[in-house]
């Protein structure tokens, strides 16, 4: 089943074009990895899909545009998780994680949904939090912050995760934790996720598809098999991505 | 760890309720005359229900038509101006945003002093004059300072409006200085006001003030949750749902026509929205849910006591309230930020 759609995305400062007419296409269950070497407009394609910067062409969401989508309906679908948090005052994980279901009560006189709880709850067993609930977020580790924050994005409970190199400062143990927890969550029905990955081996170890951007256009769209051949990867990164992999993983063989 | 619930209990609002009540008692029964307290609540009540103060109260009229007025106008406007201060430091997430931070506070007292040196009034109505004045200089603060920002800067990023709010307020205070150099005879008025004075204020300027809080005051603390996720950040709000260019305006456009109204009665009474939240805060969390009401009560009750140490401190002779707020406010908001700056490392 096609989930979301984007045709012909374009973002523009001025004269400067930072993304040209990207499309891309995502199917359920499918992780679509957004790869290509710095300045390549990865973040600006996640950023105008959340509506965080204005673009021309057109995104949707099961045939509807999510341009017209209420900011609440828009975050019931989709649900964003960014590189890094900065939480200035100390608010406790669980108060954070709360707001995650925000948009199924928005409106002052909205009700509470029956579930908010069960869900929030829900979410913090599965990043390992419940411990730490009534903990401030101040006092967190940047591996347990970012945890938090996936809990609240798991509590809004989307149909589409959209990650922004979400385990950038993170160490080996949680971003395996975090890969793996999102890989799970992906098998769901009517779900998929798009997220921004600098590290290559990442990417091909949990991607279905990818793109791959370089200055603002797309090199390859497809599957990882497809998107991943030499040719592809050495023009847009200009190198030998391959030597370069193997001479890394050949220091761990013997 | 202890665990904070999101909303007040009715113990606590009692707490607080007590304890303002408490200060008002205080502040009206002292003064150039003190009042035994038993005769302050007598005078206080049959005023309130409009009963005649009994004979063996003397010189009633000292605390029912002088300090009564104005005891109520401070605790209103120190309500008002914390309440502002914590919705705008959780919108900004910024805890050293406040109203006079963003040049609201500046832009109304710009307006109120054109209206005293230009001698702007409104037939029939007292006191209009200032208050419209302030208010449509607040609001036109605002939308300068927006407008500004948002050409900047498409997202209205919080950093934008405080550095364009600090700009705009240096202009403003030129602006002034220029018109008292040019309205001598009205200097020691105007110069009287800037700092903030709450003497002599009315009845009616309390119903003014308590009908501004009532309606600002509904709106600030219907956008408890909002101001939570914006005070976690904004592109996170964004992200949960809420509709974050829809709700900045709303706030800060309720802000200013709050801190307009208080600005045009009692002047500008500086560092109240920016100490207040910081030391309610740490009593009740960041949780506006719980921070907001707390705000109103604590307000009330930091500017009440500043308002006695003005009348007391140098008696006969009374300071301007603002003054006294800002050597306070100044000293403790040196501590809070040396405190929380050194709980970080």
């Amino acid at each position: 089943m096609r989930l979301m759609e984007g045709r012909e995305i374009t973002v523009s400062f001025g004269e400067l074009t930072i993304l040209d007419r990207v499309s891309f296409s995502l199917d359920e269950n499918q992780w679509l990895m957004v790869i290509g070497p710095n300045g390549a407009g990865k973040s600006t394609l996640v950023n105008a899909i959340s509506k965080g910067v204005p673009y021309t062409g057109a995104i949707s969401y099961l045939g509807r545009d999510v341009n017209q989508c209420k900011p609440y309906e828009l975050a019931r679908r989709i649900g964003v998780l960014s590189q890094s948090h900065f939480v200035g005052y100390s608010f406790t994980v669980g108060e954070v994680v709360r707001l995650g279901r925000y948009a199924y009560s928005p409106g002052i006189f909205s009700k509470k949904q029956g579930d908010d709880e069960e869900r929030v709850q829900k979410a913090l067993t599965l990043t390992g939090l419940t411990a730490l609930e009534h903990q401030s977020v101040m006092t967190l580790s940047g591996g347990e912050l970012q945890r938090t924050f996936l809990a609240q994005v798991l509590a809004q409970d989307p149909k589409i995760l959209i990650l922004d190199e979400p385990t950038n400062h993170l160490d080996l143990v949680y971003q395996k934790q975090i890969f793996d927890l999102i890989a799970e969550w992906l098998k769901g029905e009517g779900r998929a996720a798009i997220s921004v990955v600098h590290d290559l081996s990442l990417a091909k170890a949990y991607g279905t598809h990818a793109l791959l951007l370089d200055r603002g256009k797309t090199v390859a769209s497809g599957t990882i098999a497809e998107v991943f051949s030499p040719e592809h990867l050495d023009r847009a990164y200009s190198m030998d991505v391959y030597a370069w992999m193997r001479s890394k993983l050949g220091q761990w063989e013997n | 760890m202890k665990q904070r619930r999101e909303n007040f209990r009715a113990f606590e609002y009692l707490i607080f309720a007590l304890a303002t009540l408490l200060t008002f008692v205080l502040c009206v029964s002292l003064g150039s005359v003190n009042k035994p307290f038993t005769e302050t609540i007598v005078i206080i009540w049959n005023t309130i229900l409009g009963l005649p103060i009994p004979d063996y109260i003397s010189s009633p009229s000292i605390i029912a038509s002088v300090r009564l007025p104005r005891v109520i106008c401070v605790a209103l406007v120190g309500a008002s101006l914390s309440l502002c201060g914590a919705a705008m430091q959780g919108l900004l997430k910024n805890p050293l945003a406040d109203g006079s931070t963003l040049g609201v506070s500046s832009g109304a007292s710009l307006g109120a002093v054109i209206a005293i040196a230009f001698g702007i009034t409104i037939p029939g109505i007292p006191f209009a004059g200032t208050v419209v004045m302030a208010m449509l200089f607040a609001f036109l603060s605002l939308v300068i300072i927006l407008s500004l920002a948002y050409k900047l800067d498409y997202s209205l990023s919080t950093n934008t409006i405080i550095l364009i709010g600090v700009i705009y307020s240096m202009f403003v205070s030129s602006v002034m200085s220029l018109i008292i150099t040019f309205s001598a005879d009205k200097v020691a008025h105007i110069t009287f006001w800037t700092m903030g004075s709450l003497a002599g204020s009315s009845y009616k300027n309390a119903l003014l003030l308590l009908a501004a809080l009532v309606v600002c005051g509904s709106v600030i603390f219907c956008s408890a949750r909002e101001l939570n996720a914006f005070a976690i950040g904004e592109e996170n709000a964004r992200h949960i749902g809420v509709n974050v260019k829809r709700v900045k305006l709303i706030v800060l456009i309720t802000v200013s026509a709050l801190i307009g109204v208080c600005v045009s009665i009692g002047g500008t009474i500086g560092f109240v929205g920016l100490v207040v939240p910081h030391m309610v805060r740490m009593i009740t969390g960041p949780n506006h849910k719980r921070l907001l009401p707390a705000c109103l009560f604590g307000g009330a009750i930091f500017l009440m006591l500043c308002d006695l140490a003005a009348r007391m401190l140098l008696s006969p002779l009374e300071l301007p309230i603002g003054v006294v707020t800002s050597l306070i406010g100044a000293l403790l908001f040196v501590y809070i930020f040396y405190k929380t700056r050194s709980a970080k490392r």
